[in-house]
């Protein structure tokens, strides 16, 4: 403002301070830094604990003993003899694996129609109980989901068990994979605990993604003639099939990981592969939880370490997997 | 335009009626008959009649919130997505009363196309978006979809501009291109009517032309029912004009409907005239 001589111009000040103290930019950084650093330092410090823990088995067996057989039987290990390996736990990767494959199988599509359901045809003044019931479903405890499917779960599923084992159980090839008899502890009622706890990760995170697809697309396809059901496959579904992966990854990273509701209704059956899946097992989780509060034998302690440490490799390499099918996806 | 005859439809208190007896009349495709409608206690439109006629460019002009929009979804009955949406009054297409069942919707939609105020193409390739009307109808190989796709694009003047990149994906287009890829296909599925609820306004003057340009070019083949909220665009496209205002508890009505060059000179209502000079709205 440039004043004119003789005339009295009225000085405009700022208002608030005349001069701001800019140090807090500088705290809020280190603090931002320093949070973020915890994650990485926190990962690394897990993994070298795991290594530490569990060298004198790895150094006694070596490496990638562990991964060469598929029998768990601490009670064969002495304190010298270190071949074969007692602590084979090939098994166990397989147990975890097959659960969560299940487990996605069963769920993704459930979710996904949930969430559609939720989003684009359930009545308006449902939309929300519906929304929060799925939500609640999150909220169960997980040993409980475990007492539910020994005691509930098991029984109920007998009937589906005996008829996958005498239909699909009698297809050559497959059928091995389906075959009898059926008990009720078994990879498959795991599975089907897994696939009830991840139900709800996937549909809240679909019924989100759902929720931003453009209206626009919805209108030019009811336009152009499409009915409901069309309609919901090119507006919502179609355009969200990345984030569909993405949300089926988070479930993933959960059934891999669950342990107590998988322990309680696997069976722990560590001394082979079960080829079928109606037959008992053990996931990494489940033989980690089952065993440490006992593990009296040489080196049982930290081969369980071990397994640790592999089920954590485990899930890390099935998340860089799924992280580029998701990136993939998005690219077309 | 000079001596052409013209069915007209007014509103029901005042009668203007131009046609000649030299002409036959033109074929009248779309025709509402005491048309209400109500978005639960609210009405949004009154006793609207409005006719448009085969080979005629119809534009409904009128202030925001006049029902405009509400007309042209009532047609091909977009409103009945609207919860507490209902009607009353008939809808005809083709001298006969629209359907009002779900499938008869549907395929009522099939022949009344529809285009937006925003482009609004698929997230998928550009074939696929104008393919998408087709394959609803029924399965399609490939081959079978390749001409009556590219007889859309041309028709939507969009053909050699993504003849080689009809792979792509839609949204890497630009807002004009969009919009006539829309157009395209709406078009793909050989509609009688395609009904545009302003459809530039989201586009620069040029694209905007282009859409305009392309609009005469088949309104021989497709009867088209333009709201704009543009009076200049009316007045260069459209033989006829319709203009609605908010009546009695803001309900839109129909003042008057006639050429549009009548309307425009010789309006005959004085809250078109009003209107049109800029007296108000």
């Amino acid at each position: 403002m440039t004043a004119q001589a003789g005339v009295d111009v009225p000085v405009v000040r700022p208002r608030g301070r005349a001069t701001r103290w800019l140090g807090g930019d500088g705290a809020f950084r280190v603090v931002v830094t320093a949070c973020s650093a915890v994650v990485l330092v926190t990962i690394v410090a897990m993994v070298i604990f795991l290594l530490v823990q569990g060298f004198d088995a790895m150094r006694h067996y070596g490496f990638f003993s562990f991964l060469t057989t598929a029998r768990w039987a601490p009670s064969e290990a002495t304190a010298t003899s270190a071949s074969p390996n007692p602590y084979g736990i090939l098994q166990f990767i397989y147990g975890t694996l097959i659960t969560s494959l299940i487990a996605m199988i069963l769920a993704v599509p459930v979710a996904v129609s949930v969430a559609l359901y939720i989003t684009n045809f359930a009545p308006l003044r449902l939309r929300r109980g519906l929304s929060s019931l799925v939500d609640l479903l999150a909220a169960v405890p997980s040993v409980v989901y475990g007492f539910w499917g020994i005691f509930a779960l098991l029984p109920a599923l007998k009937p589906i068990g005996g008829f996958l084992a005498s239909t699909l159980g009698k297809v050559p090839v497959i059928g091995v994979a389906f075959s009898g008899p059926y008990f009720g502890y078994s990879y498959f009622a795991a599975g089907v605990v897994l696939a009830i706890m991840v139900l709800p990760i996937i549909a809240a995170v679909c019924r989100e993604i759902f929720a931003t697809t453009a209206g626009s697309w919805k209108e030019a396809a009811t336009a152009l003639g499409a009915t409901r059901w069309e309609v919901a496959m090119v507006a919502v579904y179609r355009p969200s099939r990345t984030g569909i992966l993405g949300a089926s990854i988070l479930g993933l990273g959960r059934a891999l990981g669950e342990t107590i509701a998988v322990t309680m209704v696997i069976g722990n059956f560590v001394l082979s592969i079960n080829k079928s899946i109606l037959g008992q097992g053990a996931t990494m989780s489940s033989v980690i939880a089952n065993e440490f509060t006992e593990a009296v034998e040489p080196f049982h302690l930290q081969a369980l370490f071990v397994v640790g440490f592999w089920l954590l490799v485990v899930a890390l390499v099935v998340n860089i997997i799924a992280r580029r099918i998701v990136a993939a996806q998005a690219a077309l | 335009m000079s001596a052409e005859a013209f069915h007209i439809e007014v509103a029901s208190d005042m009668v203007a009626a131009v046609a000649s007896d030299a002409e036959p009349l033109p074929e009248i495709v779309v025709e509402t008959r005491g048309l209400d409608t109500w978005y639960g206690d609210f009405q949004a439109l009154r006793k609207v009649n409005l006719s448009a006629a085969k080979g005629r460019i119809t534009a409904i002009i009128g202030p925001s919130g006049c029902g405009k929009s509400t007309l042209l979804r009532a047609i091909n009955r977009m409103n009945d997505l609207v919860p507490g949406y209902r009607t009353s009054g008939e809808i005809l297409l083709e001298g006969v009363p629209a359907p009002t069942d779900p499938a008869g919707v549907i395929a009522l939609r099939r022949r009344v196309g529809m285009l937006f105020q925003r482009p609004n193409p698929f997230p998928m390739s550009i074939f696929d978006n104008v393919a998408y009307g087709l394959r609803l109808e029924r399965r399609r190989s490939r081959r079978d979809l390749e001409e009556p796709v590219e007889r859309a694009l041309q028709r939507a003047g969009l053909w050699e501009e993504v003849k080689d990149r009809l792979e792509r994906s839609a949204l890497g287009l630009s807002g004009g291109q969009q919009q006539r890829l829309c157009l395209a296909r709406s078009l793909a599925v050989e509609p009688q009517v395609i009904l545009m609820d302003e459809p530039t306004s989201s586009l620069d003057p040029i694209a905007t032309l282009r859409v305009e340009e392309l609009m005469r070019e088949f309104r021989d083949e497709v009867t088209i029912i333009i709201v704009t909220h543009n009076m200049q665009q009316a007045a260069r496209v459209s033989d006829v004009t319709a203009f609605m205002l908010m009546g009695e508890g803001r309900a839109g009505e129909l003042v008057e409907i006639n050429r549009t060059r009548e309307l425009f000179n010789r309006p005959q209502d004085r809250r078109t005239e009003d209107y049109i000079t800029g007296r108000f709205g």
